[in-house]
């Protein structure tokens, strides 16, 4: 920034928003170039006489700066290096800063010469429906030849391969009234609302307020006057760089505000960018107008731009984006770049109109323009930039050239009614305008040329009705009294529409995507006549642009193709995002380890000391398995679940999900919830229970405890505990309201942990005082209060593996003290820890089912535990599991299996069928390598059930070519008598 | 994204809710057949206007709410406890 810099030659000396005190050095494809605090990547490109900014989507045809906003379809640019490079920003509405390093898309290997623009000369052969139509055919060319070939030459720009370092934040706001858009309208609107006391939010996508007021000097001062007084106001809050992009019901709007995209990266602990949910009593919607390109052949050579853009550069950034300029128009409006061209030192300017001889041609006739009223451009010439223009008398034969490097179009405006339009509010075509206009809704009003009301003074006006009827809509009735804008006449902006000159050669309708007159054409020709099917068929308005520019365009071309009025053709629906917006703020902070929150037990730095392995159970992370140093994960597993069959073992459960329950009517609740009884239950004692949904499938097991008359303690599993509990407000809440029930989730309270195996009761006795353990005093299924190590803890007398077992609750904070008492207790019993693994392994050794089994397609009777039905009294799913197709007996029933071949592995998932046949009799649900029986069994659901007991049958696994033999038996592989649990 | 007014909690973000469908169908007597229960899971109507339903203030006060929502224009007219009986707009 010291280095003395020359002016760049397209720059004026005075003039516009830009500081020209300061230079900024920046970077476009390799070469150094400078530009202001205050220009864009764009305006400053013009500055230095940049021309090609960038290659065309289909055709890679050259393409340069068309507008000067977010409605730009060509200037698409790569900002950033290395991780922070975001591709497809539009150059004329990045705000330009020191050190940007920016690079052009699409084309390869440099803009100036590309070897994907051989497409523009096969041009014939890439129609609308291309992709549709060419490769569908042969089949067995999809994925070799084509998909390849459309992977290189499709998509816009290249996204960062390594992972974004930014941050982004969420944030919301609630308001009296949003005003979006800060134009002559916006600032108003947000001024007559500010002043009636109401909360405003003025959100602005541009980095500046003043909308079309930048390029208009003549309204400067009324202008600052605004934007000073808004800044007064302390309930006025304005928001330059924030893009509204969405609006959702009952005026919801979505914004994104670039809070340091205009920086080389975000200052320490800022977010670069903030993704806003505002909420809006009122809004008003002052997003101005995008101008509208002609069709003409040749419409998109670096050199043509729109008019308004061009007078923008001039004004706005004192930038003149050519010295020989043609300007087509059907407007008077247009007519203002032509001052301004001249006021930038324009050498020439020639105005080709379409309309007969009217007052603005004359005034500027009067002023030494050369106007050609009565004409149209069909031809504008030049390889990587414009040398002439051909025009000709509008429908005559023939045409003359005019020697010009800049031709700025205007086909007349189109108010931007994207945000109207996603709020359903009905839109009307102002033949006026030749345009479509919002109406109003409930709480929303637009106003300014966003509702057709063009000029300065005019949106002025509209926009403090509005903001002033906003203001009193939401309650504050004080009216606003501040100047208006005085001087310079608003032009006359009613047009007859003018969408295309009609001359051979490509006229485009989307720069973007590459559509042309011809192609909406076909599209026509081929069926696809209604606007959607078009804009699918062709990709018409389907870029980043979102056809702002020629949208309306394309639809008059369809229009006079099905001999419609445009009006009646209409426009496809608008969607959210209005402009596109990056992934990373939708994101915000929810990426990586902070996706979803992570639950951990107590225990979980005991686990991870023990060097655990860990698995994802929901939000849980659980040790699987505790492997030794060099073990491998099974010899892992099968030690731990073997040390519990042969002396004792100790698991964290404390992820089970735990609700306690109150009230006088607790346990007939309970019997209303679970498919067996509750309201018999002992105090003192547990019981296992079933609970169907209503459409009596099982939905989830536990078991609950009864602690006194009108008091319980339900455990469900970790999986289902947060369905479970609102289940259970549902059933308490809705439909039995009359109910004496109070619950609350008590999972994070108790630590719990299971204390199982043959020496569990030794170990336990050691540590345990106030409670004997002693089967006489505490059997199977007893539950009991007592001290271990000083800690209070709950007992249960219950078992998931099948052998003696405890299950021991103690308050969370208590949990690491009880887990080491226990374990130090159980040293002389050589007792291991053991994980989810072997607790699995147990459980299927036991014929314990649990989610494999119980998956939401399964019923009581599938799994074996029809007769813990309640004869007597109503339960959820009680009628719907008497329905024919739950109660057929060719349903699969579960079933053990085990692999002949003890050491063949098989795989949950696998289909059961008879040798020689291919029909499916069931599945396996769960499988593990088993330690009392010993080798791989598991646990599946077979049609015939236990009758098949003893048979043979194929295990068969296609996708991995597997078929095992595996022999059918009880699910029950140890102990089937239940004695061990009881002795 | 609505804005549903818990009758316990204010309004709060549509994203604090769970949606719980249908709010005019009833769980029938328990001796009401296996026809009426499956009516009572299965057969909604599926209206295209006001309709009243339940939203559960999941990451709230864990109360179901009653919401009659207009399912064309999302539109809310009322919110009430689950007891409570709504009036239903015209249209
Ligand atoms: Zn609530």
């Amino acid at each position: 920034m010291t280095r003395m810099h020359r002016r760049p030659a397209m720059r004026a000396r005075t003039g516009g928003h830009i500081d020209r005190d300061t230079t900024l050095t920046f970077r476009f494809d390799g070469r150094e170039l400078t530009g202001h605090p205050g220009d864009t990547l764009a305006s400053a490109l013009l500055a230095h006489g940049v021309r090609i900014v960038g290659r065309s989507f289909k055709y890679h045809r050259p393409r340069g700066i068309y507008t000067a906003g977010p409605e730009e379809p060509n200037a698409l640019a790569g900002i950033g290096t290395g991780a922070r490079r975001t591709p497809n920003t539009k150059m004329t509405a990045a705000e330009l800063y020191q050190g940007m390093v920016a690079e052009s898309q699409n084309r390869w290997p440099s803009l100036r010469f590309d070897a994907l623009a051989v497409n523009s000369a096969l041009a014939r052969f890439l129609p609308a429906g291309f992709y549709y139509k060419t490769f569908m055919w042969p089949a067995s060319f999809w994925e070799k030849v084509y998909e390849p070939a459309i992977r290189r030459a499709a998509g816009l720009g290249r996204a960062a391969t390594e992972p974004d370092p930014d941050h982004y934040e969420a944030a919301h706001a609630h308001c009296d009234v949003l005003v979006v858009g800060a134009g002559a309208a916006g600032l108003a609107a947000a001024r007559a609302a500010g002043e009636s006391g109401a909360r405003v939010i003025l959100a602005e996508q541009d980095f500046l307020l003043g909308g079309g007021l930048l390029a208009d000097p003549v309204h400067e001062g009324w202008r600052r006057e605004m934007t000073a007084a808004l800044e007064a106001l302390g309930n006025v809050v304005r928001m330059p760089r924030t893009t509204v992009f969405g609006y959702y019901e009952q005026n919801m709007l979505g914004a994104i505000e670039r809070v340091a995209d205009h920086l080389p990266e975000p200052p320490p602990h800022t977010a670069r960018q903030r993704y806003w949910t505002i909420r809006a009593r009122e809004v008003v919607l002052a997003t101005g107008a995008d101008e509208r390109l002609i069709a003409f052949p040749g419409n998109d050579r670096p050199g043509v731009m729109l008019a308004g853009a061009a007078r923008a550069y001039a004004n706005r950034f004192g930038v003149l984006a050519g010295r020989r300029a043609v300007l087509f128009t059907n407007n008077d409006a247009a007519y203002a770049t032509v001052e301004a061209l001249a006021a930038a030192g324009a050498d020439r300017v020639t105005v080709v109109d379409t309309r007969p001889l009217g007052p603005a041609a004359a005034a500027a006739r009067t002023r030494g323009v050369e106007v050609l009223p009565g004409h149209e451009v069909v031809g504008a010439h030049g390889g990587r930039g414009l040398y002439s223009v051909e025009a000709r008398a509008r429908g005559g034969d023939g045409g003359f050239q005019i020697d010009a490097d800049l031709l700025c179009v205007s086909g007349g405006y189109n108010p931007a009614i994207h945000l109207a339009s996603q709020s359903r509010t009905p839109l009307a075509w102002d033949s006026g305008i030749a345009a479509f206009v919002p109406g109003t809704a409930a709480g929303q009003r637009s106003a300014g040329a966003a509702r057709g009301r063009f000029g300065i003074a005019a949106a002025a006006r509209d926009g403090m009705e509005a903001g002033g009827a906003a203001a009193a809509a939401a309650g504050f009735a004080r009216r606003p009294a501040f100047e208006l804008p005085a001087g310079g006449a608003d032009p006359d902006l009613t047009v007859a529409p003018f969408w295309e000159v009609t001359a051979r050669g490509k006229s485009f309708v989307d720069l973007q995507h590459d559509v042309t007159t011809a192609d909406i054409r076909l599209a026509h020709r081929e069926g696809y006549e209604h606007i959607e099917h078009a804009k699918r068929y062709t990709t018409h308005g389907m870029a980043t642009d979102q056809g702002k520019t020629g949208g309306l365009v394309g639809a008059a071309v369809l229009a006079e193709a099905r001999g419609l009025p445009v009006e009646a053709v209409g426009m496809p629906t608008f969607r959210p995002y209005v402009t596109p917006i990056t992934w990373g703020a939708v994101a915000g902070h929810h990426i990586r380890r902070e996706f979803a929150p992570i639950r951990r037990t107590q225990l979980h730095d005991w686990h991870v000391r023990r060097g655990a392995e860990f698995l994802e159970a929901g939000l849980w992370l659980r040790p699987a398995f505790y492997p030794r140093p060099g073990e491998a994960p099974w010899d892992a597993i099968l030690r731990e679940g073997a040390a519990v069959r042969r002396s004792v073992g100790i698991c964290d459960v404390s992820t089970l999900g735990k609700i306690d329950l109150q009230g006088a009517d607790a346990a007939f609740f309970l019997d209303r919830l679970y498919m067996n009884t509750f309201s018999t239950l002992a105090v003192g004692r547990a019981r296992y229970g079933l609970m169907l949904r209503e459409d009596g499938m099982v939905f989830d097991d536990g078991t609950t405890t009864r602690l006194a008359d009108d008091h319980f303690f339900i455990t469900t599993t970790t999986a289902n505990a947060g369905r479970v509990m609102e289940h259970m407000e549902f059933h308490a809440q809705t439909v039995w309201p009359e109910l004496d029930v109070q619950f609350t989730s008590v999972t994070d309270q108790w630590a719990a942990m299971s204390v199982a195996g043959p020496n569990a009761r030794r170990t336990l006795a050691k540590v345990v005082a106030g409670l004997d353990l002693d089967n006489a005093a505490f059997p199977f299924m007893g539950v009991a209060d007592a001290t271990l190590a000083g800690c209070p803890v709950r007992v249960f007398r219950i078992s998931f593996s099948g052998e003696l077992a405890f299950e021991v609750a103690t308050p969370a904070g208590y949990a690491a003290i009880v887990w080491e008492a226990i374990l130090e207790a159980g040293r002389e019993f050589a007792i291991e820890p053991y994980g989810v693994e072997a607790l699995g392994l147990l459980r299927i050794e036991k014929g314990h089912v649990a989610g494999a089994e119980l998956n939401g397609q399964t019923t009581a009777a599938d799994v074996g535990l029809e007769r813990m039905a309640k004869k007597k009294g109503d339960f959820v799913g009680k009628a719907l599991a008497g329905r024919p197709g739950l109660t057929d007996p060719a349903r699969p029933r579960l079933v053990g299996v085990r692999a002949v071949a003890p050491d063949q592995q098989i795989r949950p998932g696998a289909h059961l069928l008879e040798a020689g046949s291919d029909r499916s009799l069931g599945w396996l649900a769960s499988v593990t390598k088993s330690v009392e029986p010993g080798g791989w069994i598991g646990l599946a659901l077979l049609s015939g059930g236990a009758a098949r007991h003893g048979q043979r049958l194929q295990a068969s696994f296609p996708l991995h070519g597997e078929s095992v033999e595996v022999e059918i038996c009880s699910p029950h592989f140890v102990d089937p008598e239940n004695a061990r649990v009881r002795a | 994204m609505h804005l549903i007014t818990c009758p316990w909690c204010g309004p709060r973000d549509e994203a604090e809710f769970a949606y719980r469908g249908d709010a005019t169908v009833a769980r029938p007597a328990a001796d009401a057949g296996i026809d009426a229960f499956y009516d009572y899971v299965y057969t909604r109507a599926n209206p295209r206007g006001w309709h009243t339903e339940w939203w559960h203030h999941a990451a709230g006060c864990h109360q179901f709410v009653k919401v009659v929502r207009h399912t064309l224009t999302h539109a809310i007219a009322a919110t009430g406890k689950p007891t409570d009986t709504l009036p239903v707009p015209a249209e």
